[in-house]
């Protein structure tokens, strides 16, 4: 069933490696020479690895990643006396904090929120650097941009959450801790303090537009897997030269919903969704805080929200607010001695 | 009349799975077959029970009239899952339950007769199936596991976060609650790979000026360059679809999962792994 359903490729090929379409003179060679070194890799995808153009973009992107990662894991490990077995045991819960409160767009003291911004700086010059590449690959080979400005978006979000929104508001402790279980504080922490971000427009357009994408994807992945048998996932050849896949493909939808994209056409609703997700994502953060104090009361002012009854919980976002919010950050209890994040703070702002 | 211009030669006899000739047959772009007929009884069934349902509750509503405000929600919890409620606290919410999943299920298996109809793989219908579960998940299957319809899913479109909301905090924070995490986790590599395999095959339909359409051989140069393995024409979909179908698939276990089998707060279920013999 799964090999009729075209789930796992039957025949595999094994063709000499293909080593790519040349590129422009002046280019430095890829590198590797390419290989099949997993059969069960080519069972659901092409079985060819490499070879990989490196370049300048990719080698300084590269670079900078490696010292960002290098620099939250040494923050990380700092925060646990150097312990490596409390660094695995504890991995989940730590993370490298932005600065406290209170320090303005000031550079921070190294061990008090120093690393997160040096981090934060070789994290987005790693990120932009590797735009660049997927600009620059593009051009090289004559292809339009699109996967460049997709990725665009996704680093406007990214760039939103770790850098406008913390200019915006003038202090870089409203930036996110680079870590697993404290990264999800922090994200509790703003949705609650602000009023629960589930009334944030924006945050609705985002949700709504990656379960869009989910939508979208399990629907375009289940046309190209079922019309295959047509030769329907060679999407570029039946875009230029329509053949019997993308006419049942096309005659699919239409039965089904009464209209149809067309094999381009699916692809800008594709990339639109995702592209617009991140976009969404961005507006949603960079609102928060410089431009709206509580999501909740700005329904409310624009009659979307009910006004709920009082529950007896302070509002955090109220000016004389002190509420049992101290519930935050969420901690293994038991475990003195160890690095306690945000704990200093009083819990989140 | 609303036909394609190659669309008359596929529009032959054959496929059904009940009915057999009976319902095979178009209105306008649309198939109806058997299914079509029980998937409109259930839509239209079910929007009359939406719109009476929100004119019922409208006294609920504040602000007349706010579309926003309307919330159709299920029965008291102390209905349990056997005492049927009065029309306006829960028995139209049960309605309109019964007409959407009997609506969505019309609908796969249309899909079903499309497909073979068609010649095609049943993907479609499969996948669909997933997005059905998620569904059930919420307004059906928890609420039968905790025994009583009120812990289904809320109607509204304010309401529904509310509830969303309601569920998470219960726990005191969903972000622990690792099918959240899974769920969330494949949503965002479901969005990241749709908008690496559109940009892709935009790009290579609209190149640069001057060059020709690009093809296959591109494709694979252009991600192997960037990130030394291209996945492949076939293999992306797979992917994707499997990206996608697993976030649903999680996101209806997540709602399983939630006051069901763990109670506690989802922060606190993460200590077994603090727990492990070599370091507790």
């Amino acid at each position: 069933m799964p090999q009729y359903f075209n789930i796992f490729t039957r025949v595999q090929v094994r063709a000499p490696v293909y080593p790519g379409v040349p590129l422009p003179k002046g280019r430095l060679p890829r590198i590797g020479k390419g290989g099949y070194p997993s059969y069960w890799l080519g069972k659901i995808g092409d079985a060819q690895i490499g070879p990989i153009y490196l370049g300048f973009w990719g080698l300084a992107s590269l670079m900078a990643g490696f010292l960002a990662f290098l620099i939250v894991g040494i923050g990380m490990l700092a925060s646990v006396q150097w312990n490596p077995i409390l660094f695995v045991k504890f991995f989940p819960w730590l993370a490298l904090e932005p600065p406290p409160p209170g320090n303005g767009l000031h550079i921070p003291v190294l061990w008090d929120g120093g690393m997160w911004l040096i981090a934060g700086f070789f994290f987005t010059m790693s990120i932009l650097l590797w735009w660049v590449r997927t600009y620059v690959r593009a051009r090289d080979l004559g292809l339009g941009t699109h996967v460049a400005w997709g990725f665009a978006a996704a680093i406007w979000f990214f760039l939103s959450l770790g850098f406008f929104r913390p200019l915006l508001m003038g202090d870089w402790s409203e930036g996110v801790p680079m870590g697993w279980f404290p990264h999800l504080d922090w994200l509790t922490g703003i949705s609650l303090s602000y009023g629960n971000f589930y009334y944030n427009p924006f945050h609705m357009l985002g949700i709504a537009f990656m379960y869009g994408s989910a939508l979208l994807w399990a629907m375009h992945g289940g046309t190209i897997l079922a019309v295959s048998r047509f030769g329907g996932d060679r999407e570029i050849d039946q875009i230029v030269d329509r053949g019997t896949a993308a006419e049942r493909a096309a005659l699919f939808w239409r039965w089904t919903m009464g209209w149809n994209a067309s094999m381009e056409s699916i692809h800008r609703w594709g990339f639109w969704f995702a592209t617009l997700m991140m976009i969404c994502g961005g507006f949603a953060i960079n609102l928060t805080g410089p431009f709206v104090d509580n999501w909740h009361r700005w329904a409310v002012k624009h009659n979307i929200a009910p006004v709920y009854p009082g529950y007896g919980v302070t509002d955090p976002a109220a000016p004389e607010g002190s509420g049992d919010w101290a519930v935050y950050p969420y901690l293994p209890v038991g475990d003195p001695g160890v690095y306690v994040p945000a704990l200093r703070d009083g819990g989140v702002q | 009349m609303a036909m394609l211009s190659f669309e008359k030669k596929y529009r032959v006899r054959g496929g059904t799975l009940v009915g057999g000739n009976a319902f095979d047959f178009w209105v306008g772009p649309f198939y109806v077959g058997f299914f079509g007929i029980t998937a409109m009884l259930c839509i239209i069934t079910g929007i009359f029970l939406i719109v009476v349902g929100a004119v019922y509750t409208w006294p609920e509503a504040p602000a007349a009239g706010n579309i926003f405000l309307v919330n159709i929600a299920p029965p008291d919890i102390s209905y349990g899952l056997l005492q049927v409620p009065p029309f306006g606290e829960g028995l139209v919410w049960q309605l309109i339950t019964i007409c959407a999943l009997g609506a969505f299920i019309s609908w796969a298996l249309r899909e079903v007769e499309i497909c073979r109809k068609l010649g095609i793989g049943y993907h479609i219908p499969i996948a669909f199936s997933f997005a059905i579960f998620a569904y059930s998940a919420a307004v059906f299957i928890r609420p039968v596991i905790l025994g009583s319809w009120g812990h289904g899913l809320t109607y509204g479109i304010i309401s529904h976060l509310d509830w969303t909301n309601n569920i998470g905090y219960q726990q005191l924070n969903y972000h622990y609650h690792p099918g959240h995490m899974l769920a969330i986790s494949f949503f965002y590599a479901s969005a990241f790979a749709l908008s690496l395999h559109g940009g892709v095959i935009l790009s290579h339909t609209n190149p640069k000026k001057g060059e020709t359409v690009k093809t296959a051989e591109h494709e694979n140069t252009y991600f192997r360059d960037v990130l030394g393995y291209s996945i492949g024409a076939l293999g992306i979909h797979r992917l994707g679809l499997f990206l996608a179908l697993s976030a649903g698939f999680w996101c209806g276990i997540l709602n399983l999962t939630t006051a069901t089998f763990w109670t506690r707060p989802w922060p606190e279920w993460w200590t077994w792994w603090l727990k492990f013999p070599w370091w507790a």
